[in-house]
């Protein structure tokens, strides 16, 4: 057991220091989203009429706190590759360590790395209106550990497949920009065409968002969710399973030539 | 069991033989030296040993477990150098030392302490905090070095340990491996283009397209290859003739040569011999170098020709 977990905490601790140690990053992961929010909520703030309850910067807040852990457990697990092309993957792969546990710590550090974002993210909404109970709270912070937990396995699959870090401009732009846009992050999912919703049925982060959705607009979620929680939940656990699978067998296999 | 134990080695990238039927075995304690020209097949070799990769067929132990069953294991027992960095720029000397300790599952304070030594030992200790992007590539290669040894690898395996070093640090890095190597046992595996620095090496075997074309000591595979050339270089008259009576060949004005099995002897009896008035005596034996290049037929530092090494001393 001792075998399997030190490999984890210590690839863990790595990354967690190596992420408060590059301030710039740690800014720009936080500034990003809230760019997004202020400035392209406030601006279709005042052409989009929000009704039902809420305006339109409150009604993206729960898909900016997506984009964040999208983005931030996205680039977690790109490490990967970085860490590949300079070498340091190698120092990992000779220790005698389970190749497993190098999957679940760079899973693990992608989850508290983009939790913490979450939270700091999170802690946004009062300032635009939204208000929640202290239990409210902590389940949404639950929610962010499980979509982070989803999203970064997702990251580790693919940084387990792409083998040279150009590839990794071909995986923001045709995989984590859509997987943004076909959330519902920015407008609700009954809106678009059928083939789309498809696509957003696909995407776990549609389920992460509206589960988001679920907690910050307790009154109002039945207009503005697009599915019910139970389901989110399910389909989560479910993406998040197979993700972490999916992860462990690929980085398993594609360390062994 | 030997420290490593290969058999019928063989592996293939598309098509192409890069391990062509290698085998050797390597005691415990050994300095073994794998020489070859680039893509003669020492990496894979090497990357095989170390678990890295499979290979296409045959069988090779390391510290007595097999690289094809027991990689896990094999891992826990070896230390590696690679070619190229494997550091992390972004942490300290010390959080990467300690990153690998707790790999190898070494606890912290046991680390502080071997790791502590082990700077003092290469001289990195003022080093010891510092993020090691700031330090120089000879104190990245040193670094790494100690890192092999940290949790007391059975065997170490160097690959090209010293390349892109000066001659200072490259001799500091050779005195402490083998001060280590004699001080903790430890197996060392050596690939190397400086063929100079394999020449007091306990053995050396020299590899090119994926076998192995000689093994044995670097000594002895020397006197095997030939003899040694005797110049002297004397105007006077009576030791030019005493010279040419002892078969010596004229090959300049005042220069005389021979070639000889064993010029130690033969100087010995021509110094005891009185009325000689030597000026300049030079004993030119053949370095592995000439060895090497008789072996493969190519000359093995073609990259590196513009950089010095240290010549070491010569055995005998």
């Amino acid at each position: 057991m001792k075998k399997v977990l030190l490999p984890i905490y210590v690839i863990t601790l790595r990354d967690l220091k190596k992420f408060f140690r590059q301030r710039s990053r740690l800014i720009g992961m936080i500034a990003r989203p809230l760019t997004w929010l202020f400035l392209i909520g406030t601006g279709l703030n005042q052409i989009i009429r929000g009704g039902l309850g809420i305006n339109y910067i409150q009604f993206i807040l729960p898909g900016i706190l997506g984009m964040t852990i999208l983005f931030s457990a996205m680039f977690s697990s790109i490490s990967i590759v970085w860490d590949r092309e300079f070498g340091f993957m190698k120092e990992i792969l000779i220790a005698p360590v389970p190749r497993l546990s190098i999957a679940f710590g760079k899973i693990i550090s992608g989850m508290l790395v983009s939790t913490i974002q979450g939270i700091i993210i999170m802690l946004a909404a009062p300032f635009i209106g939204i208000r929640f109970t202290i239990f409210e709270a902590l389940l949404l912070v639950v929610f962010i550990m499980i979509v982070s937990i989803c999203i970064s396995a997702i990251g580790v699959f693919i940084a387990s497949m792409i083998t040279s870090f150009e590839s990794f401009n071909i995986i923001m732009n045709f995989i984590v920009m859509p997987m943004f846009f076909l959330s519902g992050a920015m407008y609700p999912i009954n809106v678009l065409p059928k083939f789309m919703r498809y696509l957003m049925y696909l995407n776990p982060l549609s389920y992460g968002i509206d589960s988001f959705k679920h907690i910050m607009f307790v009154e109002f979620s039945h207009f503005h969710s697009d599915f019910s929680m139970l389901s989110d939940v399910l389909l989560m656990i479910i993406f998040t399973i197979g993700s972490t699978v999916l992860a462990a067998i690929t980085f398993n296999k594609r360390q062994k030539e | 069991m030997n420290a490593i134990e290969v058999k019928e080695l063989y592996k293939t990238y598309d098509g192409v033989k890069a391990v062509n039927g290698i085998s050797i075995e390597i005691g415990y304690g050994e300095l073994f030296g794998f020489l070859g020209p680039n893509g003669a097949g020492k990496t894979t070799t090497i990357n095989i040993l170390c678990t890295l990769l499979k290979p296409t067929s045959g069988q090779a132990y390391v510290a007595g477990f097999d690289v094809d069953k027991e990689s896990e294991k094999i891992r826990e027992h070896i230390g590696l150098v690679f070619q190229e960095t494997t550091l992390d720029n972004e942490l300290t000397t010390f959080e990467n030392l300690l990153f690998h300790a707790y790999l190898y599952g070494i606890g912290r304070a046991e680390a502080t302490k071997r790791i502590d030594e082990l700077l003092s030992m290469i001289g990195l200790e003022n080093k010891k905090d510092q993020l090691v992007k700031h330090l120089s590539g000879g104190m990245k290669r040193r670094l790494e070095l100690i890192r092999g040894l940290l949790h007391k690898p059975r065997v170490l395996f160097l690959d090209e340990p010293t390349i892109g070093l000066d001659p200072q640090t490259r001799a500091n890095v050779w005195s402490f491996i083998k001060n280590m190597k004699e001080k903790e046992g430890t197996t060392i595996f050596v690939t190397t283009h400086y063929i100079e620095e394999a020449s007091d090496f306990d053995r050396i075997a020299i590899i090119d397209h994926g076998k192995i074309i000689a093994v044995g000591n670097p000594y002895r595979l020397l006197s095997e290859m030939g003899k040694a050339t005797v110049t002297f270089t004397t105007d006077d008259k009576t030791s030019k003739e005493i010279l040419v009576k002892h078969g010596m060949k004229q090959i300049g004005e005042n220069e005389y040569q021979i070639k000889i099995d064993d010029p130690d002897i033969f100087l010995k009896q021509i110094l005891n011999m009185s009325g000689l008035k030597i000026d300049n005596l030079r004993i030119k034996k053949p370095e592995l170098e000439e060895l090497y290049i008789a072996l493969t037929g190519s000359e093995i530092r073609d990259e590196y020709t513009s950089q010095p090494y240290v010549r070491r001393g010569h055995h005998g």
